[in-house]
Order: C-alpha cells, then sequence, then structure tokens
C-alpha cells in the first residue's frame, strides 16, 4: 500500500500530466475497496475457525463441568448401632465387601434411608449404594465406631429430576429433598477412579484411561524404536535404489493411509494370529504402532536432516566408523527432534477410534485391564460408547470423558512444544 | 512364564554376556598393555551379548508357540482327561477353564468335570516351565561360549557388531513395506473372496445397498451390494460439504496469516488452529451429532423444509469441513511460501494492491500447490470415519439432497465388521471390499498430489 500512496503523490505534483483523472479516481477507489474487502474475508476466516475452536471446548467444558458432579443424597448411618462388625483388619482385607454384605450392610443402608428420607426418597437411591459405603469403611475403619453422614448416589431418575428433566412426581420429588438439604449435586472425584457402569451414576474413566495407557505403552514400545531405526537407516546409510525408494513410497504412503484401513489390517492378521487377544490393548497397540510409525519416520528424518553435515565430518575425520557416527554423534543431536515428532504421533494415536473399534476395543469392559491381553477400551472408544447411550445423564458424562482426552492431549502437545523450544539447536 | 519374564530373563543372560565379554577383553590388555587390541573391549563386550539375546529371543518366540501346545497335549495324555467329552465347545470350555484355574486367573472351576484337569494343567505348566528356563539358559551359554572363545586381541569384534546393528537397522525399514504388503494382501484375498460371491458388476455399478447380515451366505442377493449410493455419500460428503467448506475458510486463513496479520497474532492464531487440527475425530462427531445435527434440523424445519433429518448429510459435512480447515491452511501456507519473493515483489513495483498481488500473481504461482493440498485434503476426508459413524446416517441413499440422511464407505465398514456376522458371509466381507476401494482411491490422490507438489517444489527451486 505504501508503494501506491507515494506514486499517487508523485501524480499529484505533476500537474501537466492529468494522471488523476476522474476516471482513474474511480477505479483506484473500486481497487481500495476490493482490497478491504479481500482483507475483510481474511480476517473472517479467522474469526470463524477460531470462533468454531472456542465454541467447540466452550461447549464441551460447560457440558463436562456437569459430568464431574452427580446427585447424591445425604443418609446419616448409625453404625454402631447397626449390628454391622469389622476391625482394621477385616474390613481393609479385599473380601470386606463381601463380608459386609454378608452381615447385611444393604439392608442397613436401605433402612437408614428409609428413615432420613422417606419411603419414597429411599426408593431413589441406587441399587449398589451400600457399595460407597463398604468402599468408605474399607479406606477409613474406624468409620464403623461413628454415626456418619453418607453421600450416597442417587438413581439416575432422581438426577434428572434435579436437572428438570423426567415426570412431574420425580420432579416435585427433587426439588423437596433438594430443598431439605438432602439431595444436592457434588463433586464426584469417583468419576477418575470408577469403570465403566450401566447407569450414568456409576460410571467412571479409570478403566478407559488405563486401557488407553496399556495400549500407548505398547505403542510407544513398538514404534519408537522402529521409526529411529528406519529414519537412521534411510537418511544416513540406504543406497540410492529401487529398494530404498519402495521403502520411501510405502512409508510416505502409510502417513496418508486412512486410519481405518489399519484397523482391517489388524483384524485381518493380529486378530487372526492371536483369536484369544480380542480387544486387548497388545493388539490396539500393535496396531496404532503401524499408524505412528510412519509418522515418526518421517519426522525423525526432519531431525537427522537438520544436522549439519560437518558433524558427520568431523567424527569421520577422526576416525569414527559411520556406525559411530551416527550413534555418537547425530542421533543424539537429533533426538529432542524425533521426540517431539514421535510425541505428536502418539497424541494422534491416543485420540484415534476408528481403526479401535475394528479390532474389537468396543466391549463393556467393567473393570479396568490388569495386564495387556485383558479386553480393555480405551478414552476415545468409551467416548464413543456413551455417545450412543440413551439415558440423558450420560451426555454430561461424555462431555466429562472428552475434557480428560482432551487434557492428555494438550499435555503431550505442551511436551512436545517444549522440547522443540527447550532443545531445538539452530546451526 | 508368560514372553515378557522369558524376554527379561534374556536380557539379564545377555547383560551376564556383556560383563564377562569385557572382562576377557580388559584381561588381554592389562597382560600387554603396549599391543593395541582390534577392537576396545565395548565391542568385545557386545559381541558377546549379542550372540546370547539373539538366539535366545528367536528361541523364546518359538517357545511362546510351541509350549502351549505341548502343555495340552500332556494334559490330554493325563488320566483326569478320560472323562472329557471327546469333541466340540464343551470340551474346549472344559480345557480353557482347568487352565485358568492352574494359572492362577480362576478363583475355581465352573463344570465340575474340569477340576480333574486342574492338576495335570499345573503340573504341566510348570514342567514346561522348567524346561523352557533350562534350554535358555543352554542356548544363552552355547552362543555366550561360542563368542567367547572367538575373542582376541585380534578379534574384529566393532565390524562384527557394526553389521549386526546395520542388519537391525535394514530390518526396522522393512516394517514399513511389510506393512504396506500386509494392507494390500489382507485387503485384497477378503476382496477376491467378496467377489466369488457377489459379482463385481452388482457391487461397483449397483444403486441398491442393503446387505443382510442374517441371509443364507450360499446364496447372497446381488442386488442389495449396490455401492454407488455409499460412493456418492462419501464424494458429497467429504469432497463436496465438506470441502466448500474447507477450501475458502483454510485458504482465506492462510493468506490473511501470511500476508496481513502481524507477528503477534500469527502467534496466538496459528498455535489455535493446530489445536483445532489436533482435536480428536471423536470429539468432533459428538459435536456434530449432539449440537450441529439438531441446529441444521431445527433451520431446516423453521424454514419450511419437512423432511430434514437429524442424520443429515449437511451436519456431517460441516464439521468435516470444520476439522480439515487447519489442514487445507497449512498445506496453503507451504505453497504460498514457496513462491520466490521476487514475483512478490515485482508485482508490488508495478503498482498492484496487496490483494491484487495474491490473487493475480502468489495465488496462480501457488496453485499447483495449493491443488495438490485440496487434494490431500479430499483424501483424508473420504476416509475419515468418526464424524460420519457418529452423525451421518448408516441408510444409503442416492440423493443430492443435504439434508437427507446419507450414509458413507467407511459408515458401513464399521457397521459391517461391528455388527454380530460371520465372517464368511458376504455381507462382511463386502467391508473389506469397500476398504480396498478406499485405500486405492486414497492412494491415488495422495501419489497424484505428492508428485505435483514434487514438480511445483522444483519449478521454483
Amino acid at each position: 500500500m505504501a508503494t501506491i500512496a507515494s506514486s499517487t503523490d508523485m501524480g499529484s505534483a505533476q500537474e501537466a500530466r492529468p494522471t488523476r483523472t476522474p476516471a482513474f479516481e474511480k477505479r483506484l477507489a473500486k481497487r481500495y475497496r476490493s482490497e478491504r474487502t479481500f482483507k475483510f474475508l481474511g480476517q473472517a476466516a479467522i474469526v470463524f475457525s477460531v470462533s468454531v475452536l472456542i465454541f467447540l471446548l466452550g461447549n464441551m467444558l460447560f457440558n463436562g463441568i456437569g459430568g464431574f458432579q452427580r446427585a447424591e443424597l445425604a443418609v446419616p448411618i448409625d453404625l454402631p448401632a447397626s449390628g454391622v462388625t469389622g476391625d482394621e483388619v477385616s474390613l481393609t482385607a479385599p473380601s470386606a465387601a463381601q463380608t459386609l454384605e454378608m452381615q447385611g450392610l444393604p439392608d442397613v443402608v436401605e433402612f437408614y434411608a428409609v428413615e432420613a428420607l422417606g419411603e419414597q426418597g429411599a426408593e431413589q437411591i441406587s441399587r449398589d449404594a451400600w457399595r460407597d459405603v463398604a468402599d468408605a469403611l474399607s479406606a477409613d475403619p474406624t468409620l464403623i465406631y461413628r454415626t456418619q453422614t453418607f453421600q450416597l448416589p442417587a438413581s439416575s431418575d432422581l438426577a434428572a429430576g434435579l436437572d428438570g428433566e423426567g415426570s412431574p412426581e420425580i420432579q416435585a420429588l427433587a426439588k423437596q429433598l433438594a430443598q431439605e438439604g438432602k439431595l444436592g449435586e457434588n463433586w464426584d472425584w469417583g468419576f477418575l477412579s470408577r469403570s465403566d457402569a450401566t447407569s450414568p451414576q456409576q460410571v467412571g474413566i479409570w478403566g478407559a484411561l488405563k486401557g488407553s495407557i496399556l495400549t500407548m505403552i505398547v505403542t510407544l514400545l513398538l514404534a519408537f524404536p522402529i521409526g529411529v531405526l528406519a529414519a537412521l537407516y534411510l537418511e544416513e546409510y540406504a543406497p540410492k535404489n529401487r529398494w530404498t525408494d519402495l521403502i520411501e513410497v510405502s512409508i510416505n504412503n502409510l502417513a496418508a493411509v486412512p486410519s481405518i484401513i489399519f484397523g482391517l489390517l489388524g483384524l485381518a492378521v493380529f486378530l487372526a494370529a492371536f483369536p484369544s487377544f480380542r480387544s486387548a490393548p497388545l493388539i490396539g497397540g500393535m496396531t496404532l504402532a503401524l499408524m505412528t510409525m510412519p509418522v515418526i519416520v518421517i519426522s525423525g528424518r526432519n531431525a537427522i536432516k537438520a544436522v549439519p553435515p560437518s558433524i558427520r565430518d568431523g567424527a569421520l575425520a577422526v576416525g569414527a566408523s559411520p556406525i559411530q557416527v551416527v550413534f555418537h554423534h547425530v542421533l543424539p543431536l537429533a533426538l529432542p527432534g524425533m521426540l517431539t515428532g514421535t510425541i505428536i504421533g502418539m497424541a494422534r494415536a491416543l485420540g484415534e477410534t476408528a481403526p479401535l473399534l475394528m479390532i474389537g476395543m468396543r466391549a463393556f469392559v467393567a473393570t479396568p485391564p490388569d495386564s495387556f491381553t485383558a479386553p480393555a477400551t480405551v478414552l476415545p472408544v468409551q467416548i464413543f460408547l456413551w455417545s450412543d447411550e440413551i439415558d440423558r445423564g450420560f451426555v454430561e458424562r461424555t462431555s466429562a470423558a472428552i475434557i480428560v482426552l482432551l487434557l492428555f492431549l494438550l499435555l503431550m502437545n505442551g511436551l512436545a512444544i517444549y522440547l522443540r523450544n527447550r532443545f531445538e539447536k539452530t546451526w | 512364564m508368560s514372553p515378557i519374564t522369558l524376554i527379561i530373563i534374556a536380557i539379564g543372560l545377555g547383560l551376564a554376556g556383556w560383563l564377562a565379554g569385557r572382562a576377557k577383553a580388559w584381561s588381554f590388555q592389562k597382560a600387554t598393555p603396549d599391543a593395541r587390541p582390534v577392537a576396545r573391549p565395548i565391542y568385545h563386550a557386545w559381541y558377546v551379548a549379542v550372540w546370547v539375546v539373539i538366539p535366545v529371543l528367536a528361541f523364546v518366540a518359538l517357545w511362546s508357540f510351541i509350549a502351549p501346545q505341548l502343555v495340552t497335549q500332556s494334559v490330554l495324555a493325563s488320566a483326569g482327561a478320560q472323562e472329557l467329552p471327546s469333541f466340540g465347545f464343551e470340551r474346549d470350555a472344559w480345557l480353557a477353564e482347568a487352565q485358568a484355574v492352574a494359572k492362577g486367573q480362576a478363583p475355581g472351576v465352573f463344570n465340575d468335570g474340569a477340576q480333574a484337569l486342574v492338576e495335570p494343567f499345573r503340573e504341566a505348566i510348570n514342567r514346561y516351565n522348567w524346561i523352557g528356563v533350562a534350554l535358555i539358559v543352554v542356548i544363552a551359554f552355547g552362543g555366550g561360549a561360542f563368542a567367547f572363545v572367538r575373542i582376541r586381541p585380534d578379534f574384529r569384534a566393532r565390524t562384527s557388531v557394526e553389521r549386526t546393528v546395520m542388519i537391525v537397522l535394514l530390518l526396522a525399514s522393512l516394517v514399513a513395506i511389510l506393512t504396506t504388503f500386509g494392507i494390500f494382501a489382507s485387503l485384497v484375498f477378503e476382496t477376491v473372496r467378496f467377489f466369488s460371491m457377489i459379482s463385481p458388476g452388482d457391487f461397483l455399478f449397483g444403486t441398491f445397498w442393503s446387505p443382510d447380515p442374517m441371509s443364507n451366505p450360499d446364496n447372497p442377493d446381488g442386488t442389495r451390494y449396490g455401492a454407488i449410493p455409499l460412493f456418492w455419500g462419501t464424494i458429497f460428503i467429504g469432497a463436496i460439504i465438506a470441502m466448500i467448506v474447507a477450501i475458502p475458510l483454510g485458504l482465506m486463513s492462510a493468506i490473511y496469516l501470511t500476508q496481513y496479520a502481524n507477528p503477534k497474532l500469527r502467534a496466538w492464531v496459528k498455535p489455535a488452529l493446530e489445536i483445532l487440527a489436533g482435536v480428536p475425530t471423536v470429539v468432533y462427531g459428538y459435536f456434530a451429532a449432539l449440537t450441529v445435527a439438531p441446529a441444521i434440523r431445527d433451520a431446516a424445519l423453521a424454514l419450511g423444509v419437512t423432511n430434514a433429518s437429524t442424520e443429515s448429510a449437511l451436519a456431517a459435512g460441516i464439521v468435516m469441513g470444520v476439522m480439515i480447515i487447519p489442514f487445507v491452511s497449512s498445506m496453503a501456507d507451504d505453497s504460498i511460501a514457496a513462491v520466490p519473493s521476487a514475483m512478490r515483489d515485482g508485482s508490488y513495483a508495478m503498482g498492484a494492491t496487496k490483494s491484487e498481488t495474491i490473487r493475480r500473481v502468489l495465488f496462480p504461482a501457488a496453485l499447483p500447490g495449493i491443488v495438490a493440498g485440496i487434494m490431500l485434503a479430499v483424501s483424508r476426508a473420504i476416509g475419515e470415519t468418526m464424524i460420519v459413524v457418529m452423525a451421518a446416517s448408516t441408510a444409503a441413499n442416492l440423493s443430492a439432497n443435504p439434508l437427507e440422511r446419507m450414509t458413507t464407505v467407511t459408515v458401513q465398514i464399521v457397521k459391517m465388521l461391528t455388527g454380530e456376522g460371520s465372517f464368511d458371509h458376504p455381507a462382511t466381507l463386502s467391508a473389506f471390499a469397500l476398504g480396498f476401494v478406499l485405500f486405492l482411491v486414497t492412494l491415488a490422490l495422495n501419489f497424484i498430489a505428492l508428485r505435483v507438489v514434487k514438480r511445483f517444489r522444483e519449478a521454483y527451486e
């Protein structure tokens, strides 16, 4: 714009030749107008994209906050008078829940619930509420000598009633209990430590999260070494021939193949080879490793390319062998860049859903997986499964799970950016 | 014993070999300090370690396949196995139960008959564990001894170790070829099976898609396997609606960010676009299904369109377009940055405004790169799965109305393979045929796009 402005100034200085005719002025105004329109379009595109992002994240956050809470009923239980007994040893034993059930804890809980909430209110305590009491006793055995008010999960009907949904009777009941201070939305930290369940009041994401972690460990252990070694070979040693070209073409293509195709591969090859490991983190991790490896190879090659040749020449000049040059000098210098690429690839794998659906990681898994071969599900698949649930309570839970997933992705990407800024060298 | 334990044993033995090799090489150096050994002690150490670990790992891989079979065989030969049902499902269930109890994975057996097998199983597992460990030790010792004997001051241990490293590097890079081959082979294999039941003509040119996984697989109805509506739905959602959203927005934001925005704004907006690109597709799918689709239907109803669906192609397409924006933007960014600045300066020198320079000089010069970027974006959009699985319909429909339900290739792949269908049924196999078509199309798009980008870069270098 500056150049144009000065040229018109010069034009007006030379009065002899009338460059600034009315027609010219008109054209100029039109050109400036289109310039402004164009710039405005650019701004609009940016504003739209950013506002979609803000809307998306805000929407998830807004819904998700509710997902970290749950409607709970306050029930005071006089445990010393209840006839339930136990000591530190029996209450912290793994079979504590069974022992307590045999001593009639469910009936005790129901009795005090009726006492505190009335018949109608007690019906709205979820059936497994005594388990929460049992868990609290395991965590703190001294509770057995005291009268304690327990916050027990309400049924999902009552929870919906509290949100102003459902039948008028249940809404009235919820309103009444809430006014008496017996029903309220409490922070539900158990959401982070429980697993999948059939009722939105009882679900948690620890099972899916643990599945994700196990799957990611397998992916990392397979994709990182293979990716780094392949990148070193292709960049440093590979002779220029048809085989090398074939490897390069396959890596570039694999990086662009839709992820669902990797799921088909996992189904047809891995599951055919290990049919008993259906929906195991091992198979999921192997499938995702194949998907992540090309990403690591490509970013790794760029990191290796950035190491200046003078380093190699210097090492060769003092008598290092080609392997020593690479493993003593090039690899340490390229490693931060490779790690950045790896973390980004892993973040992509963590958010991936479709290939894992193909290999059966969509089962209902109510206990956290305890090994690489146990049936498991992962966070994104859990989100997908919950989003299919009809119960309204799952909407908030799904958003809460999405927040957890996004937090992990943010953490990983933040780490990648930190590594890039901290270790990146410009030669 | 799990393979992980065996691998840890292998590594431990390798470490022992490593230390032994180094000690021997050191002793040479101590004996004749003046002589220069051919390789440093550490390479001798690695040489021994390699000879221990690689044979042991090969054995572990083999053993983890053989051992379970040996265990089962010896259990079947035991006295408790006489009670076993002779064939079929029940027999397998008993065996599996007894094995789980013997391994300590299950507290007790469900079928009483399996109880007799627990003890033989426990014995056999125990026995073969010991045999496995003993064999590992023997192999490790053999390999280690072979390598250990060869360590001499004039032995070229480094060359030998480096040769192994080279082979490992080569094997790692061959994994890529193996994967490509694996994808290709598995897709082709299953597709050929599918085409032996349904004729390719029916599949590629039929216009009615409604496979019935419960029908008799021996006599499939080829007219229900016409994939044209799926191809159309995929193109309509991924290549038309999504691109109508993504191309203008992505291009304009790239142009604004590279040509107009000051560095401060750029430093904020670029990461924001990267976040948009990093959001998992399942989150987009949830957003599309829960927020965008109902909004679009309500808007359509308000405008007087009565047949609007909550699973409209428009919702899935728009959200997919938003997902692709950062991708188009970064591709356009690269192509515009690759145009030599002399061209831009020349245009300014002629008195052109900024937008005129962009539209008449930069854009045409960057066009091949941008087109290639759009092709890559299309290939990504048609292979995208979760958004359409969650927001689009499963009902095939050949229509040009974006408010109607439509389905895509990826939706059908997921639907066919997550159902209860058997693996020999054409409905299940059709997923592989669809996957094969998808694979070929994305491959072709990528191949052409990368070629164009390469040639375009060469033109300005």
